[in-house]
């Protein structure tokens, strides 16, 4: 049954797709079939596959320097609190920017390499990640401060042993969030210039008018972006066990 | 206070066979305060003086000009309604109380400041640690070095309190009675001569709550502990001395000192006897303070 359901929700989506091709009658350079994009994907799939390693080095960079300077924030402005009266605001206000928008300014600065991709991953998956953990960071059980406080621990162990394990669960969400942010910001960063990657392909496939590839990049950027969200969640789900079980519960 | 452990003894009441685990060890209790492990902390048990506590909470005086003193080595139970500021007066003492007022000290005027240990209703373990983790948390937070010695220290009040073979298991594992005793553990890991409990027992089930009171009488005996309890029977059970706390602003009176030595049999007479008086009293005390937060001006 587990494995079941996935199963007839993608071969009910695969027929919802070919019911509507024949119901609108839409010609292939508009709406292709999914035997089309099938085919596609089997004559391309070496290109395609190359593409698709990119744009998910891309994430996964971004994930990385995104996840890791999103940390260390919610753990500078959780410890210095001058740092949370000036930086909070700022961080708020910084959201304000559509990270879409600096996409063209990204790769003015850092080429059409990977590194702007790379920016843009990490931007858009930043914030997620400092308020979520900021927020764990501020939420400790306060039996277990007070408890700490009567056990004499230093401010630096009571941050280490207490409040960091304890935001961790706070962190895992915030991380898949940023999971499944992260390809949005590449592939944008792809579209404003880039020379590889799936958002590559699209575009210059869109001008060719070969829909069918352009849909054969997208399911694979699908699959991808669903298999690493999943191993993610799988990651965090082993790393935190006493938090699996918690939400095993509530489910 | 070994001869305390001694003359409990004959105290203790009969149990049924099949209370589990937790029973067997309280065999041991009358030896248990010879342990290295459990003997208090190197300074001896001293008593606590409180002197003019003064708590307001939203604009309304919980206790003002409060006296409470806790007599050296003893248990003193703290007893009262709901809501009347037991807890707040305990967390005074803790050092815990934001906003609340008021001297805290021992007979020589001394802070009592790292002496002593708490233990909340909750038992605040760490979830992702194990319960050996939870116990040791003490010494880690401190930054004491995690020798061989802590945790045989460790392992031992573990054992004590029926613990050892889940010492490696992680918190949620356990049942309620099984993680109030490893918080029990964790209290006396710390070693402090003074022991303030916040109605430890009041989320176990009954027969849980008598095997933690027997349990925690036995290792508690010969430090100073305030025991903030709304249960008259536990009070009497584990208490040498008995405070009721009642009105608004709160007062203490009545300091009941019932014959013989915690744990007392809870079919013993005397204590049956004092129970209907305390539970009396509590409903007067209760009826006052509704009436005063009625009518009265």
């Amino acid at each position: 049954m587990k494995l079941l359901r996935p199963l007839v929700i993608f071969l009910g989506l695969i027929l919802l797709w070919q019911l509507l091709v024949w119901v609108s009658g839409a010609p292939p350079y508009i709406l292709p079939g999914p035997a089309r994009v099938a085919l596609a994907l089997a004559e391309r799939w070496r290109e395609l596959i190359g593409h698709a390693g990119v744009t998910l080095a891309e994430i996964l960079l971004g994930l990385l320097l995104g996840g890791l300077l999103g940390m260390l924030s919610a753990l500078v402005i959780a410890w210095f609190r001058p740092a949370r009266l000036w930086l909070m605001p700022v961080l708020v206000a910084s959201q304000a920017i559509p990270v879409f928008a600096l996409a063209p300014i990204l790769v003015l600065w850092l080429g059409y390499g990977m590194a702007s991709k790379v920016a843009m991953a990490t931007l858009i998956i930043y914030f997620p990640v400092t308020a979520a953990f900021f927020d764990g960071l501020r939420r400790t059980e306060p039996g277990w401060l007070d408890l700490a406080r009567t056990m004499g621990g230093s401010p630096y162990r009571v941050l280490r042993h207490i409040r960091i394990p304890a935001a961790l669960p706070a962190l895992t969400s915030g991380l898949r969030v940023a999971t499944a942010v992260a390809p949005i910001g590449a592939v944008v960063g792809e579209w404003v210039g880039s020379s590889a990657g799936l958002g590559y392909i699209m575009l210059q496939e869109n001008a060719r008018m070969r829909i069918d590839v352009v849909f054969a990049a997208l399911l694979l950027l699908a699959v991808f972006a669903v298999m690493l969200y999943y191993a993610v969640d799988w990651a965090l789900r082993r790393a935190l066990p006493w938090q699996a079980e918690d939400d095993a519960e509530r489910r | 206070m070994p001869t305390a452990a001694i003359v409990r003894r004959p105290n203790r009441p009969r149990r049924p066979e099949s209370a589990g685990p937790a029973q067997e060890l309280l065999g041991e209790g009358a030896l248990l305060t010879q342990s290295p492990a459990i003997r208090s902390a190197a300074d001896p048990a001293p008593a606590v003086d409180v002197k003019a506590a003064r708590l307001a909470y939203r604009g309304e005086l919980l206790f003002d000009d409060l006296d409470l003193a806790l007599p050296a080595g003893r248990t003193t139970c703290l007893l009262g309604p709901s809501g009347v500021g037991k807890s707040s007066l305990l967390r005074l003492i803790a050092g815990l109380a934001e906003g609340a007022r008021g001297h805290v000290g021992d007979t020589a005027g001394a802070a009592v400041q790292g002496r002593i240990a708490y233990m909340a209703q909750d038992d605040l373990l760490l979830p992702w640690a194990t319960v050996l983790g939870n116990v040791m948390l003490g010494p880690r937070l401190r930054g004491e070095p995690a020798d061989a010695q802590t945790r045989a220290r460790a392992m031992e009040l573990l054992a004590r309190v029926g613990l050892a073979a889940s010492a490696a298991a992680r918190p949620d594992r356990l049942s309620g009675g099984m993680r109030q005793r490893a918080a029990l553990a964790r209290t006396l890991m710390e070693q402090r001569p003074i022991v303030l409990m916040d109605e430890p027992f009041s989320s176990l089930d009954a027969i849980t709550r008598y095997e933690l009171q027997n349990m925690a009488a036995g290792l508690l005996a010969g430090r100073t502990v305030l025991l903030v309890t709304h249960d008259p029977l536990e009070a009497l059970r584990l208490g040498h001395r008995i405070l009721v706390m009642a009105g608004r602003p709160a007062r203490l009176d009545q300091a009941l000192e019932p014959a013989g030595i915690p744990p007392r049999d809870p079919s013993d007479p005397d204590l049956l006897a004092h129970q209907a008086e305390l539970l009396k009293h509590l409903a007067r005390a209760h009826a006052g303070s509704a009436e005063r937060g009625g009518a009265a001006p």
